[in-house]
């Protein structure tokens, strides 16, 4: 039987963003981000009967995280409990969880939350830590060569994109300068306030070769939480609901070097199956966007443009808030702030209610949201929708 | 790309090395786990070697414990020419251990061996910015202790 629209998102809680040190863990932005989306969805914390969760890099306890949450926040007598982790598909995978149990009639309410704290409140007296700690590990043999990090990893598949496709950073860029376009009209996003050009963009610093500062996501403390009921249910509650059209998960294996592809065709087949539609359909897309070129390669996956020519295909602002595409509008990973794949899911939940202010894009029926983790290792689609 | 086993080397793990009486941090040296012996075994004697699957010949590094290609968990450690080509790079410009402040910008390329493993390391004798994918390379070998050595590349002539 088809999950398409049996099941809606009711309810979407987000924290303050980026250098947000309200809490001292993760575990408080959770709990803060999970009574926000009951708040939203006005519904009672003792309503949730299922919790999900996806934590981030500095969760401690991380492999009981839903357990270690579920007592924190004193919440009693759920159906329904797992921590999950497919990096950042796991979004996607959550609201999945929750529809597929929910449809099954194993829980009613669930919640799914993602939350981390990878920056330190500055010491006085001391230098400001940098972001790079919590994403800049090195292993075995590869730190012997200098091989440290996410960044470096994506950078080697980046380099061969260009050197087969003549993809330059000129192309990179304007991902980059189109999301902050957005980003700029995003009063949530942590740089709503900084606008930014092709020229600031070329001028930034380089963090690892072929990427500037601001082909890199953004890093940042907070939780977001989204709360899945039932589409009868959900129709009576205080939120528009955002209804789940369809939904699918891709992980392609092999080497990403040699693909150059993430596992979007597979997700996207069984989620526009599932929600009966096709590309056209699309009103707005919210792509995951760890890298500028990741969301160039999953333009390309989607088939919004053919492999390789992604780079012409958004270079005169296609996907920005003038163009045709819109694209990651509020500012994505890249200009908003970085929940993991809780930050697509937050703006295609908003996009679709018709609820993103300055930045709401018109026409708003059918939004796509994409989830990635590891270096293009796992991919989840959910289409959302403002209608059943 | 695959990530290698969990064989961490923490950032700030490094042995101190005093040269000209001023104490400098080294680079990490790797560990020598039960995995790598044979591989590092090979490198104090200037051989690359890289893992065989027994069942269906596919070459893979670092070292697993089955192989991806057919799942048989027969391996044994063969030699191979040490010559290939760069199939990508990039060009570091943070500092994440303390043994690399000195030379960032620094390089570190993903070298395609002829017989069609890959193998990361670094291409010495080629200034960052001159690095381009297909160069032609081939091993070199540089000593870090007594018990470890770690292969490195530089540019070959052509054939």
């Amino acid at each position: 039987m088809s999950l398409r629209a049996k099941c809606a998102i009711a309810g979407l809680g987000q924290t303050r963003m980026g250098r947000n040190y309200d809490h001292a863990s993760p575990v408080g932005f959770a709990a803060e981000a999970i009574q926000l989306a009951v708040d939203d969805a006005g519904l009672k914390i003792t309503d949730i009967d299922g919790l999900l969760v996806n934590p981030g890099v500095t969760w401690m306890d991380s492999v009981m995280a839903s357990f270690s949450l579920q007592q924190a926040m004193g919440l009693k007598d759920l159906r329904l409990s797992a921590t999950m982790n497919i990096g950042g598909a796991t979004a996607g995978a959550m609201i999945m969880h929750a529809a597929q149990a929910i449809d099954a009639g194993l829980a009613n309410v669930v919640a799914c939350v993602f939350a981390d704290a990878p920056l330190k409140a500055p010491t006085p007296g001391k230098a400001k830590e940098g972001s790079a700690a919590a994403y800049g590990f090195g292993r075995g043999l590869n730190a012997a060569f200098g091989q440290f990090g996410v960044n470096a990893m994506y950078a080697f598949v980046a380099r061969r994109h260009m050197h087969l496709y003549g993809t330059t950073n000129e192309h990179l860029g304007a991902i980059a300068v189109a999301q902050r376009q957005w980003a700029n009209m995003n009063p949530d996003a942590q740089f709503y306030d900084t606008p930014m050009s092709m020229a600031d963009y070329n001028s930034s610093r380089w963090i690892v070769e072929p990427f500037h500062l601001y082909d890199c996501c953004l890093v940042s403390n907070g939780g977001l939480a989204v709360i899945v009921t039932s589409a009868e249910r959900a129709k009576d509650l205080k939120r528009p609901p955002v209804y789940i059209l369809g939904m699918g998960q891709g992980h392609p294996g092999g080497d990403p070097m040699e693909t150059l592809a993430s596992g979007a065709p597979i997700a996207k087949e069984t989620a526009f199956k599932m929600a009966g539609i096709e590309l056209d359909d699309i009103d707005l897309a919210e792509l995951y966007d760890c890298y500028t070129f990741t969301v160039l390669v999953t333009l390309e996956d989607y088939g919004f443009c053919k492999k390789g020519e992604s780079g012409p295909f958004v270079a005169n602002g296609r996907t920005g808030p003038n163009g045709s595409l819109p694209v990651n509008t509020g500012g994505g990973q890249l200009s908003s702030f970085y929940m993991w794949g809780m930050t697509p899911v937050s703006e295609g939940i908003l996009q679709v209610r018709g609820e993103a202010g300055r930045r709401q894009v018109p026409k708003h029926d059918i939004g796509l949201v994409s989830g990635n983790g590891g270096i293009l290792s796992t991919h989840s689609t959910l289409v959302l929708g403002a209608h059943p | 790309m695959i990530l290698p086993p969990a064989v961490v080397v923490p950032p700030t793990q490094s042995s101190p090395k005093v040269t000209n009486c001023m104490a400098e941090i080294s680079k990490p040296v790797p560990s020598i786990t039960p995995d790598l012996s044979e591989f590092f075994e090979g490198a104090r004697n200037n051989r690359l070697i890289v893992q065989k699957c027994e069942q269906c010949a596919r070459l893979r590094f670092p070292a697993y414990e089955i192989c991806s290609n057919c799942r048989s968990t027969r391996a044994s450690w063969v030699p191979v020419s040490g010559r290939g080509e760069v199939f990508s790079f990039n060009i570091m410009h943070q500092v994440y251990h303390p043994g690399f402040a000195a030379e960032v910008p620094y390089a570190v390329v993903v070298i395609e061996l002829e017989e069609g493993c890959k193998f990361v390391s670094n291409l010495v004798g080629v200034k960052p910015h001159e690095i381009r994918c297909g160069m032609p390379v081939e091993v070199i070998f540089e000593k870090l202790s007594d018990e470890v050595t770690i292969p490195k590349f530089r540019l070959r002539a052509a054939r």
